[in-house]
C-alpha cells in the first residue's frame, strides 16, 4: 500500500446524502429522480447547489451523461468524473474524489445517479434489445443468456458444484434481507417471505428464483463529500472515508478466470489496507445483493469467511436482524429496491448506519461500516470502509 | 502473426459461417485464447494465429433459462471448458436441460442460427482426458 494512499485515511468526508423517489414512482425521468436526491444531499450538508464544485455520476442509457447533469444542476464543476463501471461506480467515485479534494482541484463533491428503471414509458424489453446492439457481446449474445440473471445462476451452480452451497442458503440471503426490510419502512417489499417462498418461487435461470433476484424500482441517490476538516463544522455527524479499493478483471462471465472468485478480492485487500483493518473490525456491512449469490461471493472475497465458506456463513439467520453480521440492513437489492444501480444506496445505507438515523433497524453502537458495490455480471467490484470520528 | 484482411471477430464469424471453429494460439507463449482477440492476454505479445481445437470440453458451469413453452420451452446455457484450456459459452443440444451438468463432457459442432454459424456441443462420447 502506498504510503500516500494510506494517508488518505480519514482525509475526506461524507457531509450530505439524499434519496428520492424510491419504490415506484411514475412520471419522473432519470435526471428528476437524480435532482431529487441531489437536492437533499446538498441541503444536509448545509450548502447550496452553487458551492457544488465538483461532480461523479453515470447512467446505464447516456454515456455523456455527466454533461446533462451539470447542466440540469446548474453547476461550473471544476472536477468531473464520468467513471462508468455499472453499479459499483458511485463506490469507485470515491477515489479520485477524495484525490481531487485533497489536491484542492474542489471543495465539495457531489456524486449522484437516478434511474426511472421501473416505471419508465420505454419497456425494458425494448431497452435491452437496444443495448444488445450498441453494445454486442458476440460471443454470449447468441447462446441467450436471460442477462443479467443467467450470469449470476451460472456462478450460483458452480458455487454448488464445488462447495456444496445449497439453494436453502441462497435463500437465507434472500431472508434475511427482507427480514431487514420489514424494519425499513421505506423499503418496497415488506412481505412475510420465509426460505420455502423463495425455493418455490417461480424459477427464473436455474438455480435462481424471481426471489434470488433483485427488485426492479426507481430511485435517486446521491452524496456530498469534503475534506474532513471542514466536516466537523457542517451540520452532519461526518462519516469518514477510511479505505476505498476497486479492480474489474472482465466484462463477460465467460471471461472469468473462476466464477466463484470476484475481483472483490483485489478491491477489498486494497479497501482494508488503506483502512488498516481487517473484516473483523466491521460492524455492518452493505454488500450489492443483485442476487443471492453475490452476498455470498463478497462474503468470502472480502475475506468474512474463507472462500467456498459463504453458504454456512450466512445459515441459520447470520446475517438476519440479530445475527452475527448485520449485512444490508436496508433490506437491500433484494427487498429494499434496485433502481438499475445499486451501489450508491448501498453506500447512503452504510452512512445512516454510522450516523445512527435507522430507526427500527439501527445496529446499536455502530462505529464502522463497509459497502460494496458490484458492476456488470461480476465484472467490476469496489469496496469503501467508512468510520465515524472515533474510529480516525 | 495471422495476417488479417479483416479484424478478427470478422474473420472468426467468417470461418464458422464456413463450418470450421478456430481459437488462437499465442506463438509466444504457447497458451489458448477465446474469444479472439489482438494481443495474447496471458504474454502481451502480438503473435496470436488460428488453430483448429479437437473440439472436446467439459461443462463448467450450468444454467437453464426457463421459457414459456410456446416461445420455445427451457433451454440450456454452459460455460464449456475446451481441453485446449479456454473457455467458452455455448448451449448443449441433443440432452434435456435439467440433464446438462457440470462435469459433462461434450463436443463442438458447428450449425447455423439465424443464417450465420454458431458454435453448438453435444454430449460426447466416452470418459473425461
Ligand atoms: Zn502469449
Amino acid at each position: 500500500m502506498s504510503p500516500n494512499l494510506t494517508a488518505l485515511r480519514g482525509s475526506v468526508a461524507i457531509a450530505g446524502v439524499g434519496t428520492f423517489g424510491c419504490g415506484k414512482t411514475p412520471g419522473f425521468s432519470d435526471m428528476e429522480l437524480l435532482a431529487g436526491a441531489a437536492k437533499q444531499a446538498v441541503a444536509e450538508a448545509g450548502l447550496t447547489m452553487q458551492d457544488i464544485d465538483g461532480i461523479c455520476t453515470a447512467s446505464v442509457s447516456a454515456p455523456m451523461w455527466p454533461m446533462p447533469v451539470i447542466e440540469h444542476l446548474g453547476i461550473r464543476p471544476t472536477f468531473i468524473d464520468g467513471t462508468m463501471l455499472g453499479g459499483s461506480s458511485f463506490i469507485a467515485h470515491l477515489m479520485p474524489a477524495m484525490l481531487a479534494l485533497q489536491s484542492g482541484q474542489c471543495n465539495a463533491v457531489l456524486v449522484c445517479y437516478g434511474s426511472a428503471q421501473r416505471s419508465s414509458t420505454m419497456n425494458r424489453r425494448e431497452i435491452s434489445k437496444t443495448r444488445r446492439m450498441l453494445d454486442p457481446q458476440p460471443y454470449e449474445h447468441p447462446y441467450e443468456p436471460m442477462l443479467p440473471p443467467s450470469a449470476y445462476a451460472l456462478s450460483a451452480s458452480r458455487h454448488m458444484h464445488e462447495f456444496g452451497t445449497t439453494r436453502e442458503q441462497l435463500a437465507e440471503v434472500a431472508v434475511a434481507a427482507r427480514q431487514w426490510a420489514q424494519l425499513n419502512p421505506t423499503a418496497y417489499d415488506r412481505a412475510p417471505m420465509t426460505i420455502d417462498d423463495v425455493l418455490n418461487a417461480r424459477m427464473i435461470s436455474d438455480p435462481l428464483t424471481v426471489r434470488d433476484c433483485c427488485l426492479v424500482t426507481d430511485g435517486g441517490g446521491a452524496y456530498v463529500l469534503v475534506r474532513a476538516d471542514r466536516a466537523k463544522d457542517m451540520p452532519q455527524k461526518p462519516v469518514y472515508v477510511l479505505g476505498n479499493g476497486t479492480a474489474c478483471w472482465n466484462r463477460q462471465i465467460s471471461s472469468m478466470h473462476d466464477v466463484t472468485t470476484t475481483a472483490t478480492v483485489d478491491s477489498g485487500r486494497a479497501a482494508f489496507a488503506m483502512a488498516g483493518m481487517t473484516p473483523g473490525d466491521i460492524q455492518v456491512a452493505q454488500l450489492y445483493d443483485a442476487f443471492t449469490i453475490n452476498t455470498i461471493l463478497f462474503l468470502e472475497d472480502l475475506g468474512f469467511c474463507k472462500k467456498g465458506e459463504g453458504g454456512a456463513f450466512v445459515a441459520n439467520g447470520a446475517i438476519a436482524p440479530g445475527g452475527r453480521l448485520p449485512v444490508n440492513t436496508n433490506g437491500g437489492g433484494l427487498s429494499w429496491g434496485h433502481p438499475g444501480m445499486y451501489g450508491i444506496f448501498a453506500l447512503i445505507e452504510a452512512v445512516r448506519q454510522l450516523r445512527g438515523e435507522c430507526g427500527d433497524r439501527q445496529v446499536a453502537g455502530v462505529q464502522t461500516a463497509l459497502a460494496h458495490g458490484n458492476g456488470g455480471t461480476l465484472s467490476s467490484q469496489s469496496t469503501a470502509i467508512l468510520g465515524t470520528a472515533d474510529t480516525l | 502473426m495471422t495476417e488479417h484482411t479483416t479484424g478478427i471477430e470478422i474473420a472468426w464469424q467468417q470461418k464458422l459461417d464456413g463450418g470450421e471453429f478456430v481459437i488462437q494460439q499465442c506463438g509466444e507463449c504457447q497458451r489458448h485464447v477465446f474469444f479472439p482477440r489482438e494481443v495474447c492476454p496471458h504474454c502481451g505479445a502480438d503473435a496470436l494465429g488460428w488453430v483448429a481445437p479437437a473440439g472436446l470440453g467439459t461443462v463448467y458451469a450450468v444454467t437453464t433459462v426457463r421459457r414459456a413453452a410456446e416461445a420455445g420451452g427451457d433451454y440450456n446455457v454452459s460455460l464449456i471448458d475446451l481441453d485446449e484450456g479456454v473457455r467458452l459459452m455455448s448451449r448443449v443440444e441433443g440432452v434435456d436441460p435439467a440433464d446438462v451438468t457440470i462435469g459433462l463432457r461434450v463436443k463442438a459442432r458447428v450449425a447455423k442460427q439465424d443464417e450465420r454459424g454458431v458454435l453448438l456441443f453435444d454430449r460426447a462420447e466416452g470418459d473425461a482426458p
